[in-house]
């Protein structure tokens, strides 16, 4: 069984929301579930700070030995950091995903959006766990 | 004519090509339950698309008729010394190195090393090519191959599209003193991404907003050496990357490209000990800085560990590539050119640094003699700065005698235009050579000194530019210095090779890739000086052997598919998948059609599909498979309907890629054509239905065939390869040309390869299996492959799950074994089970393609039932070590699989803490007492190798230490 904390927000393309507390930034970074799946990350590709992202728009790929696959944006926003221990650490993804494996912080456009992601009942139910 | 003698085996090649013995195919159709390989056959290939009659191809000669058929062919063509460069040069192949990689099996006839714990031998070879090839551009990054240098420009173009921000329409500078192939290859590629080529003078570009690169030759066509610092640097200001196209043996005494601003280099490195061979095959090369590695074309050979800790290569960075990122791959490059680097590798290791620069000195130095000595003649050389390559001005009235000259002392020189002519040495040219060469300019006159007093004044001088002069040591690992006495050369590449699994070992079971016999005899004529000698742009009446030798493999190609009019351009298949979907497009174009560019592609496809289409700039559909792994009818003509405005074409494989006949194929075509689109078939399995049905037959419109998959080219680790598309009359107009050798295609799609025909001096190969086996061998091959593609079925289907069958619940050439069942109950899955095949002395089948998971099993005709059985025998066994760990007898984690490869280090430590026997991991068949190919690493960690990518030999190897990993 996967780690699915249940105070996070989430998508069916399994990246998670986690909130910061304030000023509308959150954390965006993959779930347990899928860093199990992917296997161990060898690279990270991450946007420039301070670009923008709409929601559901690829911001970034991820690559283990022998998968790829995009990340995408739970939100709407812009990137105001990325976590600049991944590129020499990709490990991370797979070590600690909720926690020194998060990818980027994300200013939301529209904080409201956070309600129209998955709970973590809605993901565990999405990925039949 | 009826024979009074007995016949001998030698009489009957096919007997030699196919695996089974007539006793053996009796008992393999009774296990199968048929009477006859005809009543298997019928049930397997739907009766809708069978051929009803024989090939009409030419009756079987024996293995001798067949050489000196050869030899007749080879003596029609006439090698004159070739002078003409354009990155083609004679060089001479160390001895050793043609007699114990390039004619040995143990060598050619390995597959792409995926399995790489028994490919570290070639992995190790490959890791040499790209050290030299990074020491010697200056940059950090090199891969092991690409197919020739203008698809390696082209690449190049491609990776500076993806890294440099661009509006709409870019632009892509191209130095109009780059080969004119080089040249016209960039220009097909770019078109079609919407890029402009502008082609100008380098010292004269401008940087404007839009453009985001440029490439330039290094020395020039015309040999001129310049500086290329300044133009670097103005590209750099305006985030443009330069491109740097150049030759290996000027590197070694001229300033590497990385050093003066090159962001990429590329070329050809034919010139180290590989034959010109009419085109081809020879590797292209391709470096770049450490920053853009992840977007760097082609593998790319990295260093990693197994699990033991020991330093273990493997190919790194494969989510660059078609198999996995398919449509966003940076490149549809699929096999490249390994056999080819190896041997420009090899080239290296045994002349060492001192001796390279021994061969570039003397070349250099007899182009000085013969600058002077033209100069005393009365000729301007145009460029001061030159290496081996001198560009002469002559009176345009005088162009002819002097190149008649030549031809008359059979010597070809290059006319640039109609006052130039270009001379270009190589390593083979002699003080004679360039009395000759002199000798055609002298137009009457004699010179006043001889060669050798001019060589001896001439001795201090060069040509090459003081600021260029190569500066510090080059090649300083040590494999470059170990190997230079011919004893320790031939023991070096012994090394290696018994370090790899080849066809001499075993069989290599990998479905889609078809690992045939390449028979002796087919490959002899590659070494042969007749065919390897020519240049590729020689004048075509010098290469009459060649000439009709094309033309009778292009009949017979065009026979067996049913698409008569035959390109033999696209040296590898990805090139013709390329190639093919460039002529539908041209085709749609010509008919003011422009908007068709949707390409449908199944689920299922190989990777290079939907990387081939982005490359043609085609906007890539996928179409639904259904439970049985066919192609979804319904899909296809719901999408051809949805898109019949836009579509251009169909891909797809037949029989398809899970191994099945589809009974719709028709149905598939028609619903293509009907909504205005055309039908690319990908001939990967073509092997499946030689003589027994034809891709022209049931509506396939342009289709490529794997040469050096269904017509025994072998696949060299990992190429070459040879991807010739054969056309319908409709398509026939937009075939691919040449710049510089007029193919005659007056609507063509563009130039896909740098030589005219691809790469020749391997077509003799297919030329030889269609003579050896005629019409009715090649029949019989197709039938014998499907024969031991379903007796693998049958011996393995109670043990393992099976996935897609055909109407009677067979299969066609291979068949797909589900493994992901165990993963539940065992926690094993496919890469366990290939890696425990590597004990048991085989290759793994295919894995993971084209289900994830699983594995493809393709035996091909040439496999004994012996043969086959011990491998089904070892599925077996690993099948009975699986359910040890169901059933809680072995340990899910410490078991046979989860720790395989044993290597024999392991075996033979003192420590053994194993739950299992060491015999057991290291001999579990009697079959593996009596040998096997051993693994010289443990499992290797990819992990880590991606993490950390080291492509080079390290510094550390300076040294007799064992390289660090993990420092």
């Amino acid at each position: 069984m996967s780690n699915i904390p249940d105070d996070l927000h989430y998508t069916e393309e399994h990246e998670y929301v986690k909130s910061t507390g304030g000023d509308g930034v959150v954390i965006v970074g993959i779930t347990d579930y899928a860093q199990g799946e992917l296997g161990d990350v060898v690279y990270v590709d991450l946007p420039d700070v301070g670009s923008t992202v709409g929601q559901m728009d690829v911001f970034g790929t991820i690559e283990a030995v022998k998968a790829v696959t995009e990340l995408f944006s739970p939100l709407a926003g812009e990137v105001v950091e990325i976590n600049p221990d991944l590129d020499s650490n990709p490990n991370l993804v797979n070590q600690d995903p909720y926690g020194d494996g998060w990818m980027i912080k994300l200013r939301m456009q529209n904080p409201d959006d956070l309600g129209q992601l998955l709970t973590a009942d809605d993901y565990r139910q999405h990925i039949g766990e | 004519m009826q024979t009074p003698l007995p016949h001998t085996d030698t009489e009957q090649f096919i007997s030699r090509h196919v695996g089974p013995r007539p006793d053996d195919i009796q008992s393999m159709l009774e296990t199968l339950g048929y009477d006859s390989l005809d009543s298997l056959v019928d049930a397997v290939v739907p009766q809708s698309i069978r051929l009803d009659r024989p090939l009409e191809l030419p009756t079987a000669r024996t293995e001798r008729d067949v050489l000196e058929a050869l030899d007749a062919l080879a003596a029609c063509n006439q090698v004159f010394k070739s002078y003409l460069g354009l990155g083609y040069s004679d060089c001479i192949t160390p001895p050793v190195i043609q007699r114990n990689l390039l004619e040995n099996p143990g060598w050619y006839t390995a597959y792409t090393p995926y399995q790489a714990e028994i490919a570290q031998g070639r992995l190790e070879a490959l890791l040499n090519f790209q050290t030299m090839v990074s020491d010697l551009t200056g940059l950090a990054v090199a891969n092991a191959s690409l197919l020739d240098e203008g698809t390696a420009a082209a690449e190049a173009m491609t990776m500076t599209l993806g890294l440099v921000k661009h509006a709409d329409e870019p632009t892509f500078l191209v130095a109009s003193d780059c080969h004119p192939q080089t040249i016209a290859v960039v220009e097909t590629r770019a078109t079609v991404r919407g890029v402009r080529v502008v082609v100008a003078d380098p010292h004269q570009f401008e940087f404007a907003p839009g453009v985001i690169g440029a490439l330039i030759q290094y020395p020039t066509t015309e040999g001129q050496i310049d500086d290329y610092g300044s133009i670097c640097e103005k590209a750099h200001a305006a985030e443009a990357l330069v491109t740097v196209a150049t030759d290996l043996l000027a590197l070694t005494i001229l300033a590497p490209p990385g050093e003066f601003g090159a962001d990429i280099a590329v070329g050809n490195s034919q010139r180290f000990g590989v034959p010109m061979g009419y085109g081809g095959p020879h590797a292209g090369f391709f470096a770049t800085r450490d920053e853009y590695k992840r977007k760097i074309p082609g593998r790319v050979i990295g260093i990693s560990k197994d699990r033991s800790g020991n330093p273990a290569l493997r190919m790194s960075l494969q989510t660059r590539e078609q198999h996995i990122r398919r449509d966003k791959a940076t490149s549809n490059i699929c096999t490249a050119q390994v056999l080819l680097a190896v041997i420009a590798g090899m080239y290296a290791v045994y002349h060492g640094p001192e001796g390279l620069t021994r061969i570039a000195r003397r070349v250099h130095a007899l182009t000085v003699t013969l600058a002077e000595a033209l100069r005393r003649l009365g000729h301007h050389v145009v460029h001061d700065s030159y290496f081996d390559t001198i560009c002469v001005a002559v009176d345009p009235a005088q162009v002819p005698k002097v190149i008649d000259a030549a031809v008359q002392s059979r010597m070809n020189l290059r006319v640039i235009s109609s006052g130039r002519i270009g001379i270009a040495l190589d390593e083979t040219t002699s003080v004679t050579d360039i009395e000759d060469i002199a000798a055609c300019f002298s137009l009457g006159q004699e010179l006043p000194i001889t060669m050798l007093q001019l060589a001896a004044e001439t001795r201090d001088e060069t040509a090459i530019p003081y600021d260029l002069e190569r500066q510090g040591a080059i090649l300083s690992h040590r494999a470059f210095h170990r190997y230079h006495s011919e004893t320790e050369m031939m023991r070096y590449l012994k090394k290696l090779e018994s370090r790899d699994l080849s066809l001499t070992s075993a069989m290599i079971p990998l479905g889609s890739c078809t690992m045939k016999l390449n028979a002796a005899v087919e490959m002899m004529p590659i070494t042969w000086r007749q065919f390897g000698g020519l240049h590729p742009f020689a004048p075509r009446e010098q290469a009459e052997g060649y000439r009709m030798l094309f033309t009778e493999l292009e009949q017979h190609l065009a026979e067996i598919t049913g698409l008569p009019h035959i390109s033999l351009q696209p040296n590898a298949g990805a090139q013709g998948e390329f190639a093919g979907l460039l002529v539908i497009r041209a085709f749609h174009d010509s008919r003011g059609d422009a908007g068709r560019t949707v390409c449908l592609i199944p689920k299922s496809a190989h990777g290079t599909n939907p990387a081939s289409a982005v490359m043609a700039g085609m906007k890539v559909i996928q179409v639904a498979t259904d439970e049985q792994g066919n192609v979804d009818l319904g899909d296809v003509r719901a999408k051809t309907a949805e898109h019949k405005d836009a579509l251009a074409a169909l891909m797809i494989t037949y029989p398809s890629t899970h191994g099945v006949f589809e009974a719709d194929i028709r149905d598939i075509c028609e619903a293509v054509h009907e909504n205005g689109g055309q039908v690319y078939l990908d001939g990967a399995n073509l092997n499946a239905q030689v003589g027994l049905c034809r891709p022209g037959d049931y509506g396939a419109d342009v289709c490529h065939i794997n040469l050096h998959k269904t017509f025994a080219i072998p696949h060299g680790g990992g190429g070459p390869g040879m991807g010739p598309i054969c056309a319908a009359d409709h398509l026939a107009p937009f075939l691919p040309d040449h710049p510089i050798v007029q193919l005659g295609h007056e609507q063509s799609c563009g130039t896909i390869s740098a030589a005219p025909w691809g790469s020749p001096s391997i077509l003799p190969i297919s030329w030889a299996y269609i003579a050896l086996t005629g019409s009715e061998g090649q029949t019989t091959a197709t039938k014998a492959a499907i024969l031991n593609a379903n007796y693998v079925v049958k011996r393995l289907e109670s043990e393992y799950s099976l996935l897609y069958s055909g109407e009677n619940g067979l299969i066609g050439h291979e068949c797909i074994i589900d493994t992901r069942p165990f993963k539940q109950t065992s926690g094993i899955d496919a890469e366990d089970i290939a890696k425990r095949l590597m004990d048991y002395g085989f290759h793994a089948p295919t894995v993971s393609f084209p289900v994830i998971g699983t594995l493809m099993v393709e035996p091909t005709e040439s496999e004994s039932k012996e043969e086959l059985d011990r491998f089904c025998d070892a599925m077996l066994a690993i099948r009975e070590e699986i359910r040890e760990i169901e059933d809680g007898q072995a340990d899910r984690e410490d078991n046979l699989l989860k720790n395989a490869p044993h290597t024999l280090a392991v075996i033979a430590a003192d420590t053994w803490d194993r739950p299992y026997p060491r015999e057991r991991a290291a001999f579990p068949t009697a079959a593996t007492r009596d040998y096997k190919c051993w693994p010289t690493v443990g499992r290797i960690d990819g992990a880590f190798g991606d993490r950390n990518l080291v492509c080079c030999i390290p510094m550390s190897a300076y040294t007799d230490e064992p390289i660090p990993v993990g420092a």
